[in-house]
């Protein structure tokens, strides 16, 4: 029996489905197919805030070469290096107003740094003292968050937060390529464009997941696509075009500000050392592909471009250098000090009061340390 | 803003009992009526009030903003939860059912846990996160897992769980007020018993970490939490005819655990049996036992013995009653007390 032979079945019209279309508009939420950049476009250029991203640029370049020296003399336990990635740290730092808030992941340090937190504040997760070396309400700075991806969900948490209470606050979420791949990313992605809450997401794209490459991380035609999946616009950006950069976040940030709600940005760069001091670059990628982001590194293209403008002359560059290796000296003397832990201290930032189990355990330990000294 | 209504689940009508489930809702509406900071998020929170209805009328009272259905999302409501008290909120997030919190252990574990530590006291977590737990419902799988062993293995976590009306109100506003995170486990087989417990006249709020002695008696302690008091309370009942005279110590708190109260019950009875429904490998009992041991051990007549669920995988439903501890599994164990020297 068929179908058309079904009692009954000559009288059965299916009903039309319901009207559907579209929630929102997936056009305007593309990015665009190249990334955004502003060096080598002839667009005009703020002369102050050029010279200070030439000087955070110089200055984090420095830091990170500090920081994995003091790596190689064991003064850190490990240190991922930013190198090449520069622009991304400094201007996404520095499109933020004070009242904002900054949620780094573990390589994020400069970024932290150029917002203006203490060199060796930013510095203990990696030396291995404590975890978090600053309080995070002071300088508006989440703890360097290791577990990846994590990070971004509080972002939307706090500013959806702040949002409640009145407050024009934005929340900057950085987080790695590889990290895009992790549920909490759609899920912070995906919240935050319910909430429609004032968050800038940016992924700095530097190529690789420890060895993974992109290629084996997604199949999205940019990271910057995922947004449209959410209900939010997707931007790319040359993330070594500091200006570039800088120009992007500022705009995804004053529309959040505004209550236009969340961006993803992506911005593509390099990572020019390995992933840590760990790590061995050459088992996963040749030196001419390093070369060849070498001739696009940030600092190099942007002294290029100020100095042909005629916004930065031999004295600004010496100065920058002079500036950054000042910093440089005072980190290294600073982080060779041998830095004074309390052991006892293991037990008071638990719980808010110390529980039997603590009490007993801390009695034991300062036994301990008591029998030592004796 | 909070006034009171009489339609509102939390409040008892005059002359009929109240349950565990009005409480903890008007636990959480007080809290909220109290400080505008308590914020109550989860799947189905608002307009539904929950698949139990703990959060009836929450959202219509104070708000979508105070009580906020959330995306489908546990990683995300715990995730954003962590951001909302970092920016000074005190959110109370409904994980719906046991087995569907495990999405959100990792912020749990590596945020929540973590975060007064991480920054050494500069950013605590005052936020609470209610999980429906346990079996004795009949519900299909992922339904009725008993979790608790997963969060006392982390240090930084309060955990609690009532087993009274009464306790349901007081722990919940304690937690809600405590400043360090708070995972508050409902027995959800006892969502619907009743008390004549008025939240006119709530009990006083105790601090998080005091066990309470349910029943006194001098031949053994029963030790227990949760959905396993009342069935303590019924085999310390029948064991009367058998000449036992049972202490149940309902522990409240897990974590802070209360050494104190369960170590006089011991010392004072000489024999003790942790009863719970969690599996008995590598669960509660087994760290109960130790503790008493290491501290009570020249007071005990016998070995502590442990009354758990089977280490299996929750058991569908049908298949329940064979799992969870009751009544007569419990009496054995009392009756193994009777432990001779050789033996
Ligand atoms: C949840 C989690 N899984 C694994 C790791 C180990 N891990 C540390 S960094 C890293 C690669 C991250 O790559 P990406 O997100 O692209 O950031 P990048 O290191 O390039 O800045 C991995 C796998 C981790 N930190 N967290």
């Amino acid at each position: 029996m068929t179908v058309q032979e079904l009692p009954g079945a000559a009288a059965y019209r299916p009903a039309p489905p319901p009207a559907w279309r579209h929630r929102t508009d997936p056009a305007p939420l593309l990015p665009d197919s190249e990334p955004f950049r502003v060096l080598g476009t002839g667009a005009e250029l703020d002369r102050a805030l050029m010279l200070k991203l030439y000087a955070e640029l110089v200055r984090g370049r420095r830091y990170n070469a500090q920081a994995t020296a003091l790596t190689k003399q064991g003064r850190l336990a490990v240190y991922p290096s930013s190198t090449g990635q520069e622009a991304c740290e400094v201007a996404a730092a520095l499109a933020l107003e004070e009242r904002d808030w900054l949620f780094p992941s573990y390589r994020d340090t400069l970024a932290a740094v150029a917002r203006g937190l203490d060199p060796v504040q930013a510095l203990t997760l990696l030396r291995g003292d404590w975890h978090t070396g600053y309080d995070p309400r002071e300088h508006r700075i989440a703890p360097l968050c290791t577990p990846l991806a994590t990070q971004l969900p509080h972002a939307v948490g706090l500013a959806h937060a702040a949002r409640l209470k009145g407050d024009d606050v934005v929340a900057l979420a950085l987080v790695g390529d590889g990290g895009t791949s992790e549920g909490d990313f759609h899920e912070a992605l995906n919240f935050a464009a319910v909430w429609q809450a004032p968050v800038v997401f940016l992924v700095q794209n530097n190529g690789f997941a420890i060895s993974v490459p992109l290629a084996k991380q997604t199949a999205a035609p940019s990271l910057a696509h995922k947004a449209v999946g959410y209900g939010m616009p997707g931007r790319l950006v040359d993330g070594n075009d500091a200006p570039a950069v800088h120009q992007v976040l500022s705009e995804a940030i004053g529309r959040a500000r505004r209550g236009g709600g969340p961006t993803l940005i992506e911005a593509v760069t390099y990572r020019m050392e390995a992933h840590t001091n760990a790590d061995d670059a050459t088992r996963y990628r040749g030196s001419a592909e390093v070369e060849a982001w070498r001739a696009h590194d940030p600092i190099r293209i942007l002294e290029g471009e100020l100095t042909a403008r005629g916004i930065l002359d031999e004295d600004g560059v010496r100065a920058a250098a002079e500036a950054a290796e000042a910093m440089a000296a005072a980190l290294r003397e600073r982080m060779n000090a041998e830095p004074v832990l309390d052991p006892m201290d293991l037990f008071t930032e638990v719980y808010a009061e110390r529980n039997g189990q603590l009490r007993e355990q801390a009695a034991q330990l300062r036994a301990e340390l008591e029998a030592e000294a004796r | 803003m909070a006034t009171a209504t009489d339609r509102t689940a939390g409040r008892r009508t005059a002359g009929k009992p109240a349950t565990m489930a009005q409480a903890l809702q008007r636990a959480m509406r007080d809290a909220m009526a109290e400080d505008p900071t308590v914020h109550v998020l989860g799947e189905d929170v608002g307009t539904l009030g929950g698949v139990f209805r703990v959060t009836d009328g929450l959202a219509k009272e104070f708000g979508e903003d105070r009580c906020t259905d959330t995306p489908l999302a546990e990683a995300g409501i715990l995730g954003t939860a962590v951001g909302m008290a970092m920016y000074g909120l005190r959110p109370v997030v409904e994980m719906q059912f046991d087995a569907f919190a495990y999405p959100a252990f990792e912020q749990l574990i590596s945020h929540v846990a973590k975060m007064r530590n991480r920054t050494r006291g500069a950013m605590t977590m005052p936020l609470v996160v209610r999980v429906p737990y346990g079996g004795g419902i009949g519900g299909v799988e992922h339904h009725s897992d008993s979790s608790e062993a997963y969060y006392m293995a982390t240090p930084g976590l309060q955990v609690v769980t009532p087993s009274t009306v009464e306790d349901a109100y007081g722990m919940l506003r304690a937690a809600i007020a405590s400043d360090d995170p708070v995972v508050f486990l409902e027995p959800k087989r006892l969502y619907w018993s009743k008390s004549d417990w008025s939240p006119d006249d709530p009990a006083p709020v105790e601090p998080i970490g005091k066990a309470a002695v349910r029943r006194t008696g001098t031949s053994a302690t029963l030790i227990t939490y949760g959905p396993s008091v009342p069935v303590c309370l019924e085999a310390a009942e029948a064991a009367r005819e058998e000449g036992w005279d049972l202490e149940v110590v309902d522990l409240r708190s897990l974590v802070p655990f209360d050494d104190e109260t369960v170590c006089a019950s011991v010392r004072r009875t000489g024999r003790a049996v942790v009863v719970h429904e969690s599996a008995g490998f590598g669960g509660p009992g087994g760290e109960i036992a130790a503790r008493i041991t290491e501290r009570c051990f020249h007071h005990l007549e016998a070995p502590v013995l442990r009354v758990a669920g089977f280490d299996i995988p929750y058991p569908p439903p049908m298949l329940e009653k064979h799992h969870l501890p009751g009544v007569d599994r419990v009496l054995d164990a009392v009756a193994r007390l009777q432990w001779e020297a050789g033996h």
